[in-house]
């Protein structure tokens, strides 16, 4: 197990260099980053400054190595745009992405996997198929659609809900939260709905599908058979064996939902690290952007890690790390 | 259900199962009538809606049943560049089609493939194919399609790269998750104990097995590679901006919802809503028609 | 549907209705551009600008319209052609200390020391050859050479405290530690990406501002900044997307300002080939032996071709002007016999056929998406016009990050760019845009289409030279003329700058695209 994990740990970082060197080759042929900052009335004279100022003047394979030094001591380079530490301006939006990210998750378990239970317990009946139809709304509208109907509706109609940004952040060890407060999570419905309802959709219909393909099971007939209350059958069998497709998909999400929840936290003026890499891209601020995909490298990693390791405990028979 | 069902051929048992379903049915008819509607769109559009010179801004933002200086009736209204809804939906349709569908297709075999021989293999193939997953999945799609803008340009069959691009891995994560739980059964087991061909092996037996969750990822990435393919064209990095698709009409049309201006993007929303609607039907009836493991 | 949305407009309206009235010292505001840190010399770009204007004070100001007016300088004079001497306002700093003639001479002498600038106010600085301190209220600052633009330079360049160190960091400026300053207001937080909290600054100097409070967000959503206004969380919002202008102008609750700002938007000819680019080609796609767009004619029928008052009314709804030239009317150096051209399509058919293109031509007209307003709109509808003529145009677009590259190193036949005079006057864009490119000289950095007329150059030179204002008016004015007969560039509109309000304030519209809350006040 240690050696497997020792394992998985090697392999990430080569990820993570593999990583580093697309985004230094792709943004360099994407354009300079200067262009787009400098101010437009600056002469030929300042642009070449500007270039020197922040290195891009060197050949390209010295920025990667200069960038790998400072790596290994655990400096990711300064913003291009903000010039601060990549890494704290990462930090500091890292609360606000995680709680929309996190409450969007609970939202779409809590809601998709129990409709899903009921959709796949009565594939015929009326509420049933109706879930079932009703789920496919959550997919096929664009989110920045349904962002923007959310606001009209419960912001703007009804006055309800605050129509964007952060609620008031309640400071633990340096770091504001803001699910913390009432008025936190006033802000926090919207965007974590908005964020939810395709995630919904994808729980439901997966759980519906599981649970359709495991009722005609042989040990679930047994288990039915011996006597055990429909509830057992249903909590202890029927969901263990469907829980691995659903427990991938919800880590994929999850890990998506953390790292590019842009639209809606733009929809919403979120202050999260989608944002940031949006912005960051549309000013190819490398330093940003290779610490940002460093740490979702890292977040896919451990989230594939973790579900691995699930599957094990969900599913004695996957075993990990041999060959079979 | 009867044994008798199982005599008949494959074939026949899938076109008997599927039809049982009248809703299935239903989407598959509205599927057809949709793909046709796509296929000959520049056979029933009053206009195309990609020739610059039949447009003409002063037509602009025009609401449904208003009458072109030409004498051109729009059913549907006209965007801000004074294009015909009706002709856009219809030649948008075609490109979110090809595009969507397409990509969803090319993503899902790519992906399932690597994902089942990741499970099946297992070892250094499974590590380096599951590490590729991991790399592929922290790149934004935006930043995937920029990159495929500076190194190989503009183009329809490039959008179509940067989505299979982005939408492979999920398939493959979510085919290797299924395989990995089919793997220990006992028909693989049995399978592997006669001999058989890996190959059969996997795609006779260990495929079949793993569709469901698959179909169910595919149906709704088909939704997604098409609300993807509007995002990158609604950011300069998808199809020409003279000749949207589905997407990019709603994203474009999407400014003027405030102001009241609902039909740009309303109708090309319903068209993309029946399209996704009809798709899934079909998609969810033909996982249970093709699940092994659903006796009937 | 319609319903629907009559719904959501009585809504929004009943809701406007219970908000607080505006006597309340709070207000809440939201700009669309967050800034990218609260140092005032690090980065030239105008969101920052408009927020450390809350905080940092200039020696010169300019008023809405862009004229010069005192700042912390309450007046300045040439006392030799190349010593201007500026009389310095009573101030105080935010942390007690008096603004005295050292602090000046500090700023002025940091800014070229700032760390990682992307975009450094040295530009503003650099005509700057000594700085001497004559009494605390009194700063003389000598320049190379003759630089009657120097007040001009200096109306960009904040004023920070000279008790911030020897090499003060950006990062102490966004932590609040050295955001001090001589502003209306101070900081009290600053979240990234998020909002500014700004209070009072009760001992300022100038006019006391309404508000004791300022929650200034920064929403770049546009309709999610009209949502916030319309659900009432903020009260101001600042770039009104165009397409919900006309809505909100019907909304009894709101108050739209507007004036019409200092940016061109307008399209440029690649000049710089005199073999055809390959984005231009015979009608049937064959190519051409010589540069077409390097002809007058092709260059005016190109122009002529564009209805610029149907682009102004359907794609800018009505947010702009149709322009001829660099400047709004009324501006100094705006040439009165320069009126925007035409729309004529047969004299541009004519035209094309005199060159030697009867049967038209084929070109490739690109433009960004996300960096002027409506910028993707506009290059469409100029396909369709060009089309009509015979050009058939094929329109791409793309992010300004991947767009600017290339613009830069002429691989467009067309394009399409905006330009803020954010001097107000015609020599900044004549230099910048217009001048012949040379690197030494440090003229025509963005003249991308490699425009070259040696006349035009010799009035700049010229035109610098001269401090009498009326008669360097004149010189600029007869550059501009030549510049816009040759087709240098094709103008196609002046933006117009908007902000919506609740009903019961009032806002002063500013041609220079800052937003400043302490303009906004409750209506009488």
């Amino acid at each position: 197990m240690a050696l497997w994990l020792l394992r998985r740990l090697v392999q990430a970082g080569f990820v993570m260099l593999a990583m580093s060197a697309i985004v230094f080759i792709g943004l360099h042929a994407i354009g300079n980053p200067i262009d787009i900052l400098i101010s437009p009335e600056a002469d030929q004279a300042e642009r070449a400054r500007a270039i020197a100022a922040l290195g891009l003047d060197k050949p390209l394979w010295e920025q990667y190595w200069l960038f790998l030094q400072g790596a290994l001591h655990g400096d990711l380079g300064r913003s291009f745009v903000f010039n601060e530490p990549a890494l704290r301006l990462i930090a500091g939006r890292m609360p606000a992405t995680l709680e929309l990210a996190v409450t969007a998750v609970l939202l779409s378990v809590c809601i998709g996997l129990p409709l899903g239970l009921y959709a796949g317990l009565h594939p015929n009946s009326f509420t049933g198929r109706l879930v079932m139809t009703g789920s496919i709304f959550g997919f096929s509208l664009p989110s920045f659609w349904v962002g923007l109907m959310l606001i009209m509706v419960f912001a703007v109609t009804l006055g309800w809900l605050p129509s964007s940004g952060r609620g008031e952040t309640i400071s633990i060890a340096g770091v504001g939260w803001s699910f913390l407060t009432v008025d936190g999570w006033r802000h926090l419905l919207l965007p974590a709905l908005n964020l939810a309802l395709f995630n919904i959709s994808l729980v439901l219909r997966l759980t519906r599908a599981g649970v359709r393909e495991t009722l005609p099971l042989d040990y679930i007939r047994f288990a039915r058979a011996k006597g055990l209350t429909p509830g057992r059958v249903i909590y202890v069998h029927v969901l263990r064996n469907i829980l691995i497709p659903v427990v991938t998909v919800i880590g994929l999400e999850f890990g998506s939902t953390i790292a590019f929840s842009v639209v809606t936290e733009s929809v919403f003026a979120w202050p999260g690290m989608g944002k940031l890499i949006i912005d960051s891209i549309n000013v190819l601020d490398r330093p940003v952007i290779v610490a940002y995909l460093m740490i979702t490298v890292a977040l896919f990693v451990t989230i594939n890690l973790v579900v691995d390791l699930l599957y094990t405990l969900l599913d004695p028979r996957v075993r990990l790390g041999g060959r079979r | 259900m009867s044994g008798a069902m199982r005599e008949q051929s494959p074939f026949r048992r899938v076109v008997a199962d599927f039809c049982a379903n009248k809703v299935a049915v239903a989407g598959l008819v509205t599927l057809v009538i949709i793909v046709a509607l796509a296929v000959f769109a520049s056979l029933i559009a009053p206009q195309n809606p990609y020739d610059l010179a039949q447009l003409d801004i002063m037509d602009g933002r025009q609401p449904p049943g208003a009458t072109s200086m030409d004498g051109l009736v729009f059913w549907l209204g006209t965007d801000d560049q004074g294009r015909d809804m009706l002709s856009g939906i219809l030649y948008g349709l075609r490109i979110s089609l090809i595009v969507g569908a397409g990509s969803a297709a090319v993503a899902g075999i790519v992906g399932s493939s690597l994902g089942l021989a990741a499970a099946y293999a297992g070892g250094r193939i499974e590590a380096a194919i599951m590490r590729l997953v991991d790399l592929q999945l922290s790149f934004p799609a935006i930043l995937v399609a920029l990159m495929i803008l500076a190194f190989i340009g503009k183009g329809v069959g490039n959008v179509m790269l940067a989505l299979v691009i982005v939408e492979w891995a999920s398939y493959a994560r979510t085919a290797r998750a299924a395989a990995l739980s089919e793997r220990a059964r006992e028909y693989i087991e049995a399978a592997e104990g006669l001999a058989l061909p890996r190959s059969r092996v996997v795609f006779g037996h260990l495929l079949p097995n793993c569709l469901p969750p698959l179909i169910v990822i595919g149906t709704i990435q088909v939704a997604r590679a098409i609300a993807l393919e509007a995002t990158l064209s609604f950011l300069g990095l998808g199809v020409p901006i003279t000749e949207p698709s589905l997407g990019l009409l709603i994203a474009n049309g999407y400014q003027y919802m405030l102001s009241g201006k609902y039909w740009i993007s309303f109708y090309p929303g319903i068209a993309l809503l029946i399209t996704i609607v009809s798709i899934n039907l079909v998609g969810d009836q033909l996982r249970d028609v093709l699940n092994p493991r659903l006796q009937r | 549907m319609k319903k629907v949305f009559a719904s959501f407009a009585i809504g929004a309206t009943a809701m406007l209705g219970q908000l607080p009235s505006a006597t309340a010292q709070d207000i809440a505001v939201a700009v669309g551009a967050p800034i990218t840190a609260l140092d005032p010399h690090y980065h030239t770009l105008t969101p920052n600008e408009q927020a450390h204007a809350h905080l940092f004070d200039r020696l010169v100001e300019t008023d809405p319209k862009a004229r010069l007016i005192p700042g912390l300088a309450a007046s300045w004079k040439l006392v030799d052609p190349t010593t201007w001497e500026f009389t310095l306002q009573t101030a105080t700093f935010h942390d007690g200390t008096p603004f005295t003639a050292e602090d000046v001479a500090y700023s002025i002498a940091r800014i070229p020391t700032v760390k990682n600038s992307p975009g450094s106010f040295a530009i503003y600085t650099t005509a700057i050859a000594g700085v001497e301190v004559v009494n605390p209220h009194t700063i003389r600052l000598k320049t190379k050479t003759v630089y009657p633009l120097l007040p001009v330079d200096l109306g960009q360049v904040f004023i920070i405290s000279h008790n911030s160190g020897p090499e003060p960091a950006t990062e102490d400026f966004n932590s609040g530690k050295l955001a001090i300053g001589t502003g209306p207001y101070r900081l009290v937080s600053y979240k990234p990406g998020d909002r500014l909290e700004l209070v009072r600054n009760d001992s300022y100097w100038g006019g006391k501002p309404a508000w004791a409070h300022i929650s200034y967000r920064f929403i770049p959503n546009e309709a999610a900044r009209s949502a916030a206004l319309l659900s009432g969380d903020v009260a101001l919002i600042d770039s009104v997307p165009t397409a919900d202008i006309a809505r909100l102008r019907s909304d009894p609750r709101v108050k739209l300002w507007e004036t019409v700002s200092l940016r061109l938007i307008y399209l440029m000819l690649d000049l710089s080939r005199d073999s055809a680019p390959v984005e231009v080609t015979g009608p049937n796609g064959e190519k051409l032996d010589h540069n077409p767009l390097k002809d007058l004619r092709v260059r005016q029928a190109l122009s002529l071709a564009i209805n610029r008052p149907a682009i102004v009314e359907r794609v800018m709804e009505n947010a702009a002007i149709p322009s001829g030239q660099f400047l709004p009317p009324g501006s100094y150096s705006y040439a009165t016999d320069v009126p925007p051209p035409p729309f004529d399509t047969t004299r541009a058919k004519a035209l094309l056929a005199e060159a030697g293109f009867p049967n038209g031509l084929r070109i490739s007209l690109h433009s960004s998406n996300d960096r002027y307003l409506n910028d993707a709109k506009i290059v469409q509808s100029i396909g369709q016009m060009w089309t009509r003529i015979g050009v058939q145009t094929k329109v791409e677009v793309e992010p300004w990050s991947s767009y600017v590259g290339h613009i830069n190193k002429q691989d467009y036949a067309a394009f399409l760019v905006g330009w803020g005079s954010s001097t107000g006057e015609s020599s900044n864009p004549l230099r910048s845009l217009i001048a012949t490119f040379d690197a030494s000289k440090g003229r025509g950095a963005v003249n991308r289409a490699r425009y070259s007329n040696p006349e035009i150059d010799h009035l700049i030179d010229e035109a610098l030279v001269t401090v009498d204002d009326g008669a360097r008016e004149k010189i600029l004015m007869q550059g501009v003329r030549l510049a816009m007969q040759d087709v240098a560039l094709i103008p196609l509109h002046e933006q117009k700058n908007t902000w919506a309000t609740r009903a019961d304030l009032t806002y002063v519209p500013r041609a220079d695209e800052e937003t400043h809350i302490f303009d906004l006040r409750p209506a009488k």
